[in-house]
């Protein structure tokens, strides 16, 4: 299991900065791993542990998972497969945290990817949008300065997101890209238009200050009109 | 911007690191296998709202999808600072991973650096198992090659997308960073 972290920092920057970034990303998986049989999650799942014995992250993320549950009408929700999997809201969560602490150790113009969900700070700056179809090919691009951008789908690896009422793969769209000031939230939207499908297209439009581009599971893109495209190709 | 990029005192770029984060679950295949990775896409989502959720018989438990925890890599950040330091050497050097045996067969990449930089990333090895060649073939070559990729460009910064990485590519990538001594 793995996600490839990529920092790009702009600037005057002490690198040494980066020790304590990486510290703290490994211990929000060794916490949250749903992977990891002696993770906080994997714990609280088997019942022998509360969140009072957990980090004070797991209770952090656990009111954000609710947060978003109820912002998302429970079209997100971190107990899909009917047990705790936060990892739904942890990277983007996780990135955000990494750009702030970049933030605080002097980035102050940098870029945190992970796994394909970026958190930015200061800018401008331009990023891709690639094809779930072929993810050599760019949609398009967006920018503009401290963005983030999340993107869902179920590309090339079968479907990944459950819609939470049916429980069944939800299989309307191929991937929903959603910008914003927030990557935590912007996460959050994306996973939950992708679980909603084709409703997902007026949901996405009562965003403030997000912007979203869809691609329908036959290919056709749309797109809100709060999406910060620079150029398209 | 890549003029720019270049023309500023200390950019880091490319810090790799491997972590466990994100999906599994609801992997309709059932199980997690050594090359099911996940990056995009969120795994979870589910049970209507946060307070709910007594676990349905058949929800597998988490520790099920662990086969392959104990190969989680080990996290071995590298860092570059191409403006921080003049580089010694320009000459580009390319360094192979080990090639790491999955369950559809080895996986083997390949790094080029410049410097302390790196310039690309290919693969070497994926295997060939007809039924599965498309499908290692289209997730083969990750985020980093395309983030590289698309950095060149200088038009773009960075990448979003619905991008999957293999637990045997990132562990021959973090092989072949670890032997180009980039820590």
């Amino acid at each position: 299991m793995g996600t490839v972290f990529s920092f790009d920092v702009r600037g005057q920057f002490d690198a040494t900065a980066f020790a304590g970034v990486l510290e703290r990303l490994h211990e929000w998986d060794a916490v949250f791993s749903t992977y990891r049989i002696d993770s906080a999650v994997s714990r609280l799942n088997r019942g022998e542990v509360s969140v009072d014995d957990c980090p004070a992250d797991v209770a952090r993320v656990l009111a954000l998972c609710g947060q978003a549950a109820e912002r998302t009408d429970g079209w997100f929700s971190a107990w899909a497969g009917g047990v705790l999997d936060p990892s739904g809201i942890v990277k983007g969560w996780a990135v955000q945290q990494a750009s702030e602490l970049l933030r605080a150790a002097g980035g102050s113009a940098h870029i945190v990817n992970g796994g394909g969900d970026i958190q930015s700070a200061g800018g401008p700056w331009r990023f891709g949008i690639t094809d779930p179809q072929d993810s050599r090919r760019l949609l398009t691009v967006v920018g503009g300065v401290d963005l983030a951008v999340a993107t869902s789908g179920s590309a090339e690896r079968g479907n990944h997101i459950l819609n939470p009422f049916t429980r069944r793969p939800a299989t309307d769209l191929l991937s929903v890209t959603v910008v914003g000031p927030s990557l935590t939230d912007a996460d959050v939207y994306a996973t939950a238009a992708f679980a909603m499908g084709d409703a997902a297209r007026d949901w996405l439009k009562t965003l403030e200050g997000y912007g979203a581009l869809v691609v329908g599971r036959d290919g056709a893109m749309w797109r809100t009109p709060d999406l910060p495209e620079v150029s398209s190709r | 911007m890549r003029r720019v990029l270049l023309t500023v005192a200390a950019t880091v770029l490319g810090l790799v690191l491997l972590l466990g984060f994100k999906s599994h679950g609801a992997n309709p295949r059932g199980g997690v296998s050594a090359l099911a990775i996940a990056s995009a896409p969120p795994a979870a989502v589910a049970g209507p709202s946060g307070v709910s959720g007594s676990p349905p018989p058949s929800a597998a438990a988490p520790s099920a999808a662990a086969p392959s925890a104990s190969a989680t890599p080990p996290v071995t950040p590298s860092v570059t600072t191409p403006g921080a330091t003049p580089t010694p050497s320009a000459r580009p050097r390319t360094v192979a991973g080990p090639a790491v045996d999955t369950r559809y067969g080895p996986v083997q990449v390949q790094i080029t650096l410049t410097g302390t930089r790196i310039s690309s990333v290919g693969v070497l090895q994926v295997p060939l198992d007809t039924s599965r060649d498309q499908e290692i073939n289209s997730y083969a070559v990750p985020q980093l090659n395309q983030e590289t990729l698309t950095a060149q460009s200088a038009q773009i910064d960075s990448v979003s997308g619905a991008t999957y990485t293999s637990d045997g590519y990132l562990q021959s990538l973090q092989g072949a960073l670890d032997a180009a001594h980039l820590r």
